[in-house]
């Protein structure tokens, strides 16, 4: 199905950047160096890692693995859990820009909020997403999205960490992202 | 249920089927005996997020909320119910801690009343400890479809949770820059015929795939058929520790014996002693694993238990991570009853 070479994905995440730049400017005008990014294991690393490239981030990269902050538990137990979380910064009083793959339902930014507020009081958190999909089931939306769809509910939204290709694929029953 | 077939490696029920769901996940933990590789490996990898839980201020994460552990402890033991206790705690479960001595099973109240009434009660595991080799299988078999066991020690049969915090010990501490089990020498010291931790960590290391492993100790004290668990069997403790990369001390279960096993603690210290001269003969990065409680001056020096290349506090310290992993599995396995295929979970 559709598909978005790595050409239209880097142009997304220029977009991404010069969006979150102009958003972070007001916060604070000297420079945003200081603000922190956390990618959203597995799928939300590989973004992270380019746009805390584009905005020359000074602080390292952190990484949240949110197995045991998601709601499904009781119905599909614990989901094979790839490394720990790392935040290698103080989250108190911190902006921090979450970012994501795809934005969906919801639940896992929810998730990782409530992850994030378990190492510390963030002073604000903005969710940085490469693509924003209709059909969310909680309040939360991206702050920035480098592409907003409206899909099917059986398909899936899939970036090759290695090409940066974006493909939309059908879904086999059970597959999530 | 009497399980006085001391002298087999493996005394007690095998049934492994029953840890299992019909999709392979975890349900009970009663034995490592039967657990595939993968599986042990996932208990490994999920208690490593968990010690990276462990490590931040705030130790809790809300996965078992709303559910309840009951510690069922039918032989003492402060330090495996307690870190039990903290891992239910941890995963922000509600702990409740049966004290069997004082409760209705003394006044005559049968096993499976005691179970029938907390499952009543709506607990969803229970972590049980006791004499006898099977007590936790035999749970298992008569408990209601959402309740999980872990065993935390039952006769000289297993005691799974013990073994796997080792295996992660061993993982953390030896297992860097590329080396694996297979590349290390292992040494297990002491009174190994008494000894469930002995046998689950026998069962773990070869499933694991360890280089090699040397049991030590006097032939009184090990089981008649240890060959067959694939092991050297040394009776000299300074021939077996040459050279080995882990060195795992075992306590002398002087409460267990009824005679004739050794002249007397003081000579079993001259024997098996861990003295750091002994020590110098195992790799020079070696490191000493004791599952406690330590009898210093009986199976290990006191500046050898508490010396550089011990390990015994951090034992402690993983085995909390490692019972909130097989805790956090067993629970899932035992909730999901195979309704794998959420598609609005946590997606995306």
């Amino acid at each position: 199905m559709q598909t978005a070479d790595a050409a239209t994905v880097n142009s997304w995440l220029d977009t991404m950047a010069t969006d979150l730049q102009s958003l972070l400017h007001p916060i604070n005008p000297s420079g945003h160096d200081d603000i922190a990014m956390i990618g959203v294991q597995s799928g939300g690393i590989k973004i992270a890692e380019i746009l805390h490239q584009k905005l020359q981030l000074t602080q390292p990269l952190g990484s949240l693995n949110i197995a045991f902050y998601r709601d499904d538990f009781s119905r599909i137990g614990l989901h094979p859990t790839v490394t720990p979380s790392a935040l290698p910064f103080d989250v108190e009083n911190q902006t921090i820009i979450l970012v994501d793959d795809v934005l969906y339902s919801g639940r896992t930014i929810r998730a990782a909020m409530n992850e994030i507020f378990d190492y510390g009081r963030p002073s604000r958190i903005i969710l940085a997403v490469l693509v924003e999909r209709k059909g969310h089931e909680l309040p939360i939306r991206a702050d920035v999205a480098g592409q907003r769809m409206a899909l099917e509910s059986d398909v899936q939204v899939k970036l090759d960490d290695a090409t940066l290709e974006l493909n939309v694929l059908q879904s086999t029953a059970g597959a999530t992202a | 249920m009497r399980g006085n077939d001391i002298n087999r490696p493996s005394a007690g029920p095998t049934a492994h089927n029953i840890q299992l769901t019909d999709e392979g996940k975890l349900r009970h933990f009663l034995t490592v005996e039967g657990l595939k590789k993968a599986t042990l490996t996932e208990i490994l990898d999920t208690a490593e997020n968990f010690a990276g839980v462990d490590e931040r201020d705030l130790r809790k994460v809300p996965l078992l909320r709303g559910k309840t552990v009951a510690n069922l402890f039918f032989e003492n033991s402060t330090r495996t119910r307690t870190t039990f206790e903290l891992a239910a705690k941890r995963l922000s479960a509600d702990v409740l801690n049966i004290n069997i001595a004082t409760s209705a099973t003394a006044k005559g109240e049968s096993l499976l009343d005691t179970l029938h009434n907390l499952q009543a009660m709506h607990c969803d595991m229970f972590v049980v400890r006791h004499a006898q080799s099977g007590a936790a299988h035999f749970i298992a078999r008569h408990v209601e479809p959402h309740v999980s066991i872990v065993n935390a020690g039952d006769g000289q049969h297993a005691h799974p949770t013990q073994a796997m915090l080792d295996m992660f010990t061993i993982r953390r501490e030896k297992c860097n820059n590329g080396v694996g089990f297979h590349d290390l020498r292992f040494a297990i010291v002491g009174d190994l015929l008494h000894s469930r931790v002995f046998r689950s960590q026998i069962h773990a290391l070869n499933t694991l795939g360890a280089g090699e492993v040397r049991v030590i100790g006097p032939k009184t004290l090990l089981p008649i058929d240890v060959e067959q668990l694939g092991v050297r069997v040394h009776t000299n403790l300074d021939q077996g520790l040459k050279d080995v990369d882990v060195v795992i001390m075992m306590r002398l279960q002087r409460e267990r014996m009824q005679g004739g096993f050794l002249p007397s603690a003081g000579e079993y210290f001259t024997e098996y002693g861990l003295t750091p001269e002994r020590l110098k003969l195992a790799h020079p990065e070696a490191i000493v694993m004791h599952p406690g409680p330590t009898n210093r001056g009986v199976e290990i020096e006191a500046s050898v238990a508490d010396g550089a290349q011990s390990v015994i506090l951090q034992q402690v310290t993983y085995g909390i991570a490692v019972r909130m992993a097989v805790m956090s599995m067993a629970l899932g396995g035992a909730g999901s009853g195979g309704a794998g295929s959420g598609g609005t979970g946590a997606s995306a």
